[in-house]
This record gives C-alpha cells, sequence and structure tokens, in this order.
C-alpha cells in the first residue's frame, strides 16, 4: 500500500512544518517534501490538518485475559485507534496476571491477530502482583514486554522493590511504580479533604502517594537504576521528583488528563466515574501538575484508560472500581487544557504524548522522519466538539468527561502504512 | 403542604423551608405520640419499608411506630434474613421493594452516598436513615425540633458538639440543619477525629472543651463507637473520659438554662457521667420521644401531606 498525504502540518517534538507532503510505502515514510509528485494507491488531502506521530500510551488497561466484559485487546485496540493512539502498553493486572512469559505470549499473539495498533504488554514485578517474590523479568522480555510494575497494587516491602530495581535494570527494563502507601490510604475511596468530609467517604491523604514517591527516588538514587512514577497526582509528588531531577536522580514521571482538568469536586453526588486511584485532588494539585507538565519535571501524559462496566460502577461509591476510560479523550482534553491554554506548545504536546512515552519505554516510536515506521494520526485542532461516551469504540462508557466541550479531534490513524481509522465526519 | 424534594437524603439538600415546614408539623404530631390513642389514618393504605444493612434499634423502631401510628403498613426488612446476603444489588433490591408496592423505603447503610445511589434508581421516596460517615438527616431535624421546642427558637442558638466528628453522620448533618436555620455550632473532638475541612461546612473548630462550651445553650455530646478503637484514634477510654467527657464541673459555670444531648446509645461514664445524662438538663429521653414525631411528620409531608 502506498499513501501520499498532500499539503500537512507536521508536528514533531522538535518543531512544525507547514504545508509538505508526506509519502508512505508498506510501513514506512519514505519522503517528506513540499508537492511531491508520486503515483500513490490512495492520495489524502489534508490540508487544515496536523499530523503527529502516533501516540504512545505508557499505561493502560485492555482487561484480556480474564475481563473481556470490560475491555478485550480488540476493543481495546478499537478505543486506541480512535483517540489517536497507534502504540499502547498494558498493564499486567489480567486475570492470570501476566507475570510469565506465557501470558505475555497470549497477548501479543492475540494483538497480531486482532489489534487495530501495536500492543505492547508490561509484565508484573512480583509474581501475582503479590509484592513477594521477582517475577521472571528476563523470561518476560524475552516474550515482549517492555517494561515492568505491579500496576495499582504498589511494591510496599522496600526490600523487594530495591530487587526490583536492581533486576530489572540488568535486563534493561523500565519500572514503572504506582505511589501510594497502602498503609496511609487505609480503606479510602476517595482524596482526603473538604469532599471526603463532605460526602462522608473515608479519604486517601495526598501523602499516601508523595511518601512512596520519596521512596522510590530515594531507592532509585541509591541503586543508580532508573524509576518510572505512574499517574502522578499531588503538588507534593511533583516537588519531589522536580528535586530528584535537579540532583540527577533518573526518574521519570507521567500524569493523567485526569489529574490536570478535574478536582475532587467531581465525586459530588457519588459519581463512580470520577473514582480512580490516585484519587482526583484539589486546584492547588491540579495547578502543579500544570506547572510540572510546563517546567519538564511531568514527561509525559498517560492514559491509565481502564474500562468497567456499566453495572460495576452502578454502586455505592466504595463498592465501585478504580479508572476511567482514557484513549478517546486524552488528546482533546490535553490540548484543551494545556496547549490552548499556552501552558506548552503543540510540539511540547507531541513530546508528552508519543516522543517522550516511546523514548521512556525503548520504543523507535514517536517521531515522523524519513525511514521511520509510519505510524501517524490526522488531527483537526481548530473544531470544537462535545465528548459523548455513547460514541466510544471502547466496551468501557465511564467516564466523568461526558458532555465537556473540547478541540483536538483525531480524524484518521495510520498505523505501519495501513489506515486503521477514519472519523466519520 | 409538601416537601420540595422527593427524597431525604441529607439536610445539605434541604431547603429551610421544608425544615421549618416538618418542624411544624412535628409539633402537632408530637400530641400523637404522647397521647393515649396512638393512631391516625394519615398514612392509612401506605406502604412503608424499612431497609436496614446496619444495626439500629431506636432509628428503625422510631420509623416502624412512625408509619405504624399514622395507619400505613410498615415492614421491617434487615440484612441478615434478606437476599442482599445472595448478592443482589442495592438497586435491585430497592426496585424489588418498589415492585411491591412501596412508598417509601427507609434505607440505613454503612456506606455514604447508599441512599442517593438508590433514590437516583427508583421513584418511591427514599429516607435516609443514616448512611456510613455522610448524614442522618432525621436524628438531627430530631435534635433541632428539641432545641426549638425547649428555647422557641434556633435562630441565634449556640450549639457545641463534642466527641467523634470524624465517623459522625449526625454530627454532618446537625451542622448543615442548624446553620441553615441560623444557630451556630462550634466543635471539639481529639484532633485524630476531626475530619479535614470541617470548618468550611460553617462550624467553628475548638482548641480546649471549655471554649466549646462557653456561652453554650445546647452541648450534644457524640458516642465514641468503641468498635473502631482498634485503629487507635484515642489511646484509651478513661484518656478520652478526662480531656473529652463532659462531667458536672465542665458544666458548673455554664447558663443554668443549658440542655445536654446525645444522640444514643451512650457510653455512660465515658462520654458524659451518669448524673448528667439523668440530670435536670438532660434532653436524651425528650429526643428520642421527638424523633417519632418528626419523622411521622417527614412520612406525613412526603406523601403529599392531606390531612383526613
Amino acid at each position: 500500500m502506498s499513501i501520499l498525504i498532500k499539503n500537512v502540518n507536521i508536528v514533531n517534538s522538535t518543531g512544525v512544518e507547514s504545508s509538505v507532503d508526506i509519502y508512505i510505502e508498506n510501513s514506512i515514510i519514505k519522503d517528506i517534501k513540499k508537492n511531491l509528485d508520486i503515483e500513490v494507491q490512495k492520495i489524502i488531502d489534508a490540508r487544515g490538518l496536523y499530523v503527529l506521530p502516533g501516540l504512545v500510551d505508557a499505561h493502560c488497561h485492555l482487561r484480556d485475559p480474564g475481563y473481556e466484559y470490560k475491555e478485550d485487546i480488540s476493543t481495546g485496540s478499537r478505543s486506541a485507534a480512535k483517540g489517536g493512539f497507534t502504540s499502547i502498553a498494558c498493564m499486567p493486572n489480567t486475570d492470570p496476571v501476566a507475570d510469565n512469559p506465557a501470558v505475555v505470549t497470549y497477548i501479543i499473539e492475540k494483538a497480531k491477530k486482532e489489534a487495530l495498533v501495536n500492543v505492547y504488554p508490561i509484565g508484573a514485578i512480583t509474581k501475582g502482583q503479590k509484592g513477594e517474590e521477582l517475577a521472571e523479568m528476563g523470561s518476560m522480555k524475552e516474550a515482549g514486554i517492555v517494561a515492568v510494575s505491579d500496576d495499582g497494587r504498589p511494591v510496599m516491602k522496600s526490600s523487594v522493590m530495591k530487587k526490583a530495581l536492581i533486576y530489572a535494570g540488568q535486563f534493561n527494563l523500565p519500572v514503572i511504580s504506582h505511589c501510594e502507601d497502602l498503609d496511609l490510604a487505609e480503606e479510602g475511596s476517595m482524596n482526603e479533604g473538604f469532599m471526603s468530609t463532605k460526602l462522608g467517604l473515608r479519604g486517601i491523604p495526598a501523602a499516601a502517594e508523595s511518601v512512596m514517591v520519596a521512596r522510590d527516588v530515594l531507592l532509585s538514587e541509591y541503586t543508580g537504576i532508573p524509576v518510572h512514577i505512574a499517574h502522578v497526582s499531588t503538588k507534593s509528588s511533583v516537588e519531589i521528583i522536580r528535586n530528584a531531577k535537579k540532583n540527577g536522580v533518573k526518574v521519570t514521571c507521567e500524569t493523567c488528563p485526569h489529574y490536570f482538568t478535574l478536582t475532587e469536586e467531581a465525586c459530588e453526588g457519588y459519581d463512580t466515574n470520577a473514582k480512580m486511584n490516585p484519587p482526583l485532588r484539589t486546584q492547588e494539585d491540579v495547578e502543579a501538575i500544570i506547572e510540572g507538565l510546563k517546567d519538564g519535571t511531568i514527561d509525559i501524559i498517560a492514559t491509565d484508560h481502564a474500562p468497567h462496566h456499566f453495572d460495576e460502577k452502578n454502586v455505592e461509591f466504595d463498592n465501585a472500581p478504580n479508572g476511567i476510560v482514557g484513549f478517546e479523550t486524552a488528546l482533546s482534553l490535553s490540548y484543551t487544557a494545556l496547549v490552548e491554554t499556552k501552558v506548552i506548545t503543540l510540539p511540547q504536546l507531541v513530546e508528552k504524548l508519543s516522543t517522550g512515552p516511546a523514548r521512556i519505554l525503548n520504543l523507535k516510536k514517536g517521531v515522523i522522519d524519513v525511514n521511520e515506521d509510519a505510524d501517524l494520526i490526522l488531527v483537526d485542532f481548530d473544531t470544537e466538539y462535545t465528548i459523548d461516551v455513547s460514541e466510544f469504540a471502547s466496551r468501557g462508557k465511564n467516564s466523568p468527561f461526558d458532555g465537556f466541550k473540547v478541540k483536538g479531534k483525531n480524524m484518521m490513524t495510520i498505523v505501519g502504512g495501513k489506515i486503521v481509522y477514519v472519523a466519520d465526519d | 403542604m409538601k416537601l420540595a424534594v422527593k427524597d431525604v437524603l441529607g439536610l445539605e439538600y434541604m431547603t429551610p423551608q421544608d425544615i421549618e415546614l416538618i418542624l411544624n408539623t412535628a409539633k402537632d404530631m408530637k400530641k400523637i405520640v404522647t397521647g393515649r390513642m396512638k393512631r391516625v389514618n394519615y398514612l392509612q393504605g401506605r406502604t412503608v419499608i424499612t431497609l436496614f444493612y446496619e444495626n439500629s434499634t431506636r432509628t428503625r423502631v422510631s420509623f416502624e411506630l412512625a408509619a405504624k401510628y399514622m395507619g400505613a403498613h410498615a415492614v421491617n426488612v434487615s440484612v441478615g434474613v434478606s437476599s442482599v446476603a445472595k448478592g443482589e444489588t442495592l438497586i435491585d433490591t430497592g426496585r424489588t421493594l418498589e415492585a411491591m408496592g412501596a412508598d417509601i423505603i427507609v434505607i440505613r447503610h454503612s456506606q455514604a452516598g447508599a441512599p442517593n445511589l438508590l433514590a437516583k434508581n427508583i421513584k418511591a421516596s427514599v429516607v435516609n436513615a443514616g448512611d456510613g460517615m455522610h448524614e442522618h438527616p432525621t436524628q438531627a431535624l430530631l435534635d433541632m425540633y428539641t432545641m426549638r421546642e425547649y428555647f422557641g427558637t434556633l435562630k441565634g442558638l449556640k450549639v457545641a458538639i463534642i466527641g467523634d466528628i470524624y465517623h459522625s453522620r449526625v454530627a454532618r448533618s446537625n451542622i448543615f440543619g442548624l446553620t441553615k436555620m441560623g444557630a451556630s455550632v462550634k466543635l471539639y473532638a481529639p484532633s485524630t477525629l476531626v475530619p479535614p475541612g470541617i470548618e468550611k461546612l460553617g462550624a467553628k473548630l475548638c482548641s480546649s472543651i471549655e471554649e466549646a462550651v462557653d456561652g453554650c445553650d445546647v452541648v450534644m455530646s457524640l458516642r465514641i463507637q468503641m468498635e473502631r478503637q482498634k485503629k487507635a484514634l484515642f489511646p484509651s477510654a478513661n484518656e478520652y473520659t478526662r480531656f473529652f467527657g463532659l462531667n458536672p464541673e465542665r458544666i458548673v459555670n455554664l447558663n443554668d438554662n443549658i440542655i445536654l444531648m446525645h444522640p444514643g446509645p451512650v457510653n455512660r461514664g465515658i462520654e458524659m457521667t451518669s448524673n448528667l445524662i439523668d440530670g435536670k438538663n438532660s434532653m436524651i429521653n425528650q429526643q428520642v420521644t421527638n424523633g417519632v414525631a418528626v419523622r411521622m411528620a417527614l412520612l406525613y409531608l412526603l406523601t403529599g401531606g392531606q390531612s383526613q
């Protein structure tokens, strides 16, 4: 298949190139020039649109195997494609847990058959995510994992975390840490603060996160092995990471769109679509996250796409599972909250959503250039539209953003030179 | 006469006009509760179901009697003997009870927001009889009724609430209700039992029990939930009593007209000494009587408030 995209503005993390043509042959970008005149099978006139390297998500949940009623590799990949993600790294909290090469192989093989986008499994740090014994990281790397993480079940024992860093370091596997001191979090189901007091719900203090961020930063400094902090949500976490970076610690981190667009007030009325872990925090935290994105303390934006069934969320707040879907809102929320408001530039947005995550996961992705993989998206940044969860391709409709007016709509997704998604209008 | 709302989920959501209407109506209801012939037909043909996911004696009996005194069918559902034990969801249980003809479902639940969830999913009226650490609106209404009956008005009253504020739905409902009706609220508790941001609800947090009770018209003591003691929120009952308990010395210098309240059940000698509980300033038994009257008023107004 050969494609010629005409009259497009290319946004890389390094800058914008206006009104050029992109020539794709098979799965590779063959040429980028003004006024290319080549015989191709398909010509796309993309005047007025921007082409970005396909987005890369370092943190999502595809629920497959084990929870296919929430999402599976096929539906998850369709949701990703619709949202503009061409490469996604999925967390190991499946059933069975991806803590061995067999489950990893299952995911990779199923993705080859059914997925519209590139799927990269993340293996567990410990067997069964139990935080006790190291999982077979080496064998899982051979099977295809790109990182290790115990996801929502933080490695509480510092000695295990220290060994995990050292061992993963030997295999050059990034370690992604969900930072939460479970002892401090107790049985909390939202942020501890005024809203938890008003709603009478048990709170998770901000310190439950930052205490463990500090521990992991110190362990990274001690071992000399990089650590990647998942979904940073608090002001104090941002400050700890900022200082660590200043001191040369090899720490990177991500946040998610909901941590810079929503506060704990979204839990009003016991809205379980505002329940996630870490929980939505306060306005002060939101501002600190935005500042962290601006000054580079926060390296990347991940979705933490966490689909759940309607029935699971339509229960008492305490009983509802954590998490919201994110693939189909991340780009527009990030653009609207960060670029429209001039917090960051368009190339910086590409850094946060594509080039940066690719670098952290050691993927050769996230760049539009000759001889690079043809993973591209075409985006309309000008037209405002309304988020409608009923239109999501994901099996999960659990989003607090239904009805939000945003800009930054993905119009087309190309993965490996194949058009896998085209917007209806 | 009708309330502006379908459900009574909390005093946060209730207008001062509705609170006033309930308290005024309760005045007439109290005559029935304290009279010899405890039977009117205001709720004849109506069905009131109490759905209790948490143990309770006084609140459940109070609602049941309130419904029965007005001629309603009153049915109790408690967790141990229901299909909840079989894993049925709250919404399904609620819809089942509604399908059997429930006009009002009175729910108590250990989780905050459970009544809100139920109300959103059924057409019958939902009355919150206490949800987790959130609200206990009928308790606060009966407390306010008791204060108003004694002092004639709530406006300008100074109320101190002492004890476990953190876990207390009674405290939250009283803060919402009292501040709406023009009273002021001071709080005092072991600092481990003060929920963050509580002052933003309009109450003043004090730094000593003396400061809290100074100049007060009402001192309300809250139950220490001994079952939560495994979390070590204060060192011992003995220490609690020394620093946070009410005893005659602590109120000796106060207005002779002061009233003492407690939502019950009381841990005698811990939150309050027995001579205060049984003394002339105590309103604890009146609170219980007023609870039935207030709940009658509420059920009556929720079903349309037509006098027969």
